[in-house]
């Protein structure tokens, strides 16, 4: 492993698990533990399943007209975003295109933002340039975030920390767990019920320890993708980049209403025309036949001509099945749209698909 | 004969006929696997063609013929179940087998000492 790589909390925890690390945005992370990704996906669909996704960005947005600025590049709305709840938002750049995806929470007095590890560099910066001089943006670089997710999760950290067993999904409370001040969101990353934890680095290995030893499974980024993709939900890079637009990428539900009148948001203008007039190419589900998964970058074709490409597959466990998703031609997004699939010159014949693949189970 | 090639491939020559598949510690750092493409028999294959493809949850890997030969057999179960390749990869986990092979073209490839030394090094 490169010593250029920066590690988290956990690398202790992980090393002595046996977790196989990779790189992964400057990080090295544990791809997998040794029961591997197929058991670790379905120890999250099944019982319940803890990740370390301390790589990402945290931050505090705080102060007069911070939550004003956030939303000049930001259209959802943040503003009416009660206090003790959580929303997914996107932040736009001037031509409309996606810079990141993030979850924006109302802790009372400041919001509490997470963002892709990979992007946080660029969105604090983004974020800071806009703020008035009563705001400020804090970055939490010494404070872990663990993703404990699946079925039995609510009553995993119910017994940890009782005030988190009221909570709904979206919920978010700051809490003390294990005499650590801890801020709890009753929301992930897997189409299943559970919670993302900040807190203090320090802190965060006894706690994944605890939460292991209740039961949770140890699982890595292999799983956490196979998991959200079967849940239809994007990751930053593969299915969004700074030249998707939210009607393109199927997430014109994160623009607030009032957003929607006002029009007074980064890359406004573009979205407002996509509304109105269709995009040119549109996010969908793609259900190859057969078993073999197609990747990101395979080509896809209708009637012989392309229509779009495959930004993210895999092969889906609790699918049993390869399963995809990507951009295509607005002819070639409809449900049931017979397409074929170029794989590794190999055509396969797809269809398209709604997302996601595996329903969410998310305690609304 | 056993020989191992650095693209971690197996091979075992018995009476002309040469068995091929990937080695433990390829199945290993592959993961589980889901799917393997193979050869069709009859097909003529040179030495370092890539002639099938492993897939895993996280990616595909080609695996390459390690000498010439004529493909005479791929292993149907891997079709149905592909996690043999996991579960017994120098035996139940083969690919496919080639005919025509001499003893002469496994002479650059690794023993199993030099292969553990090799896997060793690049770790």
């Amino acid at each position: 492993m490169a010593e250029s790589l920066l590690s988290t909390p956990l690398a202790d925890l992980h090393a002595a698990l046996g977790a196989r690390m990779v790189p992964f945005a400057g990080y090295a992370m544990p791809v997998q533990y040794p029961r591997g990704i197929i058991a670790e996906h379905r120890a999250c669909r099944e019982k319940a399943a803890l990740f370390d996704v301390s790589h990402m960005g945290q931050a505090l947005l705080e102060g007069e007209g911070a939550a004003a600025a956030l939303e000049r590049l930001c259209p959802a709305d943040v503003l009416g975003l009660k206090p003790g709840r959580q929303r997914y938002a996107l932040l736009l750049n001037s031509e409309g295109g996606i810079e990141d995806d993030l979850m924006v929470a109302n802790l009372g007095a400041r919001l509490f933002l997470v963002v892709n590890a990979s992007r946080k560099a660029l969105d604090f910066a983004a974020i800071g340039e806009v703020l008035p001089a009563g705001a400020r943006l804090s970055p939490l670089p010494d404070r872990a975030l663990l993703a404990l997710q699946g079925p039995d999760a609510g009553r995993i950290l119910a017994g940890i920390a009782p005030d988190t067993a009221a909570m709904r999904f979206l919920d978010v409370i700051e809490t003390v767990l294990d005499g650590a001040p801890a801020i709890v969101a009753r929301s992930g990353y897997t189409g299943e019920d559970g919670f993302e934890i900040s807190l203090p680095a320090e802190a965060a290995e006894p706690l994944a320890r605890r939460l292991l030893a209740a039961g949770a499974e140890a699982a890595g980024l292999g799983a956490r993708d196979s998991l959200r993709l079967e849940a239809g939900l994007c990751l930053y890079g593969s299915d969004l980049d700074s030249t998707t637009s939210p009607v393109e990428a199927g997430l014109a539900w994160t623009i607030g209403k009032r957003r929607r009148v006002a029009w007074d948001f980064a890359g406004a203008a573009r979205v407002r025309e996509e509304l109105a007039k269709g995009p040119r190419r549109r996010r969908v589900g793609i259900l190859p036949e057969g078993r073999q998964p197609a990747r990101a970058g395979t080509p896809v074709l209708k009637d012989g001509a392309p229509v779009g490409t495959i930004t993210s597959g895999t092969f889906g466990p609790s699918l049993d099945a390869p399963c995809a998703m990507g951009y295509v031609a607005p002819e070639a997004a409809e449900d049931g749209t017979a397409v074929t699939l170029d794989l590794r010159g190999r055509p396969v014949p797809a269809r398209v698909t709604p997302l996601p693949f595996i329903p969410h189970r998310v305690l609304r | 004969m056993l020989r191992f090639t650095k693209d971690h491939e197996w091979i075992r020559l018995e009476d002309g006929v040469a068995t091929v598949g990937i080695t433990d510690h390829a199945q290993q750092a592959l993961g589980d696997v889901v799917f393997v493409e193979l050869p069709a028999p009859g097909r003529e294959v040179s030495a370092g063609e890539a002639v099938a493809v492993v897939e895993s949850v996280k990616a595909a890997s080609d695996v390459y013929a390690p000498v010439a030969g004529r493909v005479v057999e791929a292993n149907a179960a891997l079709s149905a179940d592909p996690g043999l390749v996991n579960r017994d990869p120098t035996g139940g986990g083969w690919f496919f087998r080639l005919s025509g092979v001499e003893e002469a073209a496994l002479a650059g490839l690794m023993d199993e000492a030099a292969y553990a030394a090799f896997v060793e090094n690049a770790a």
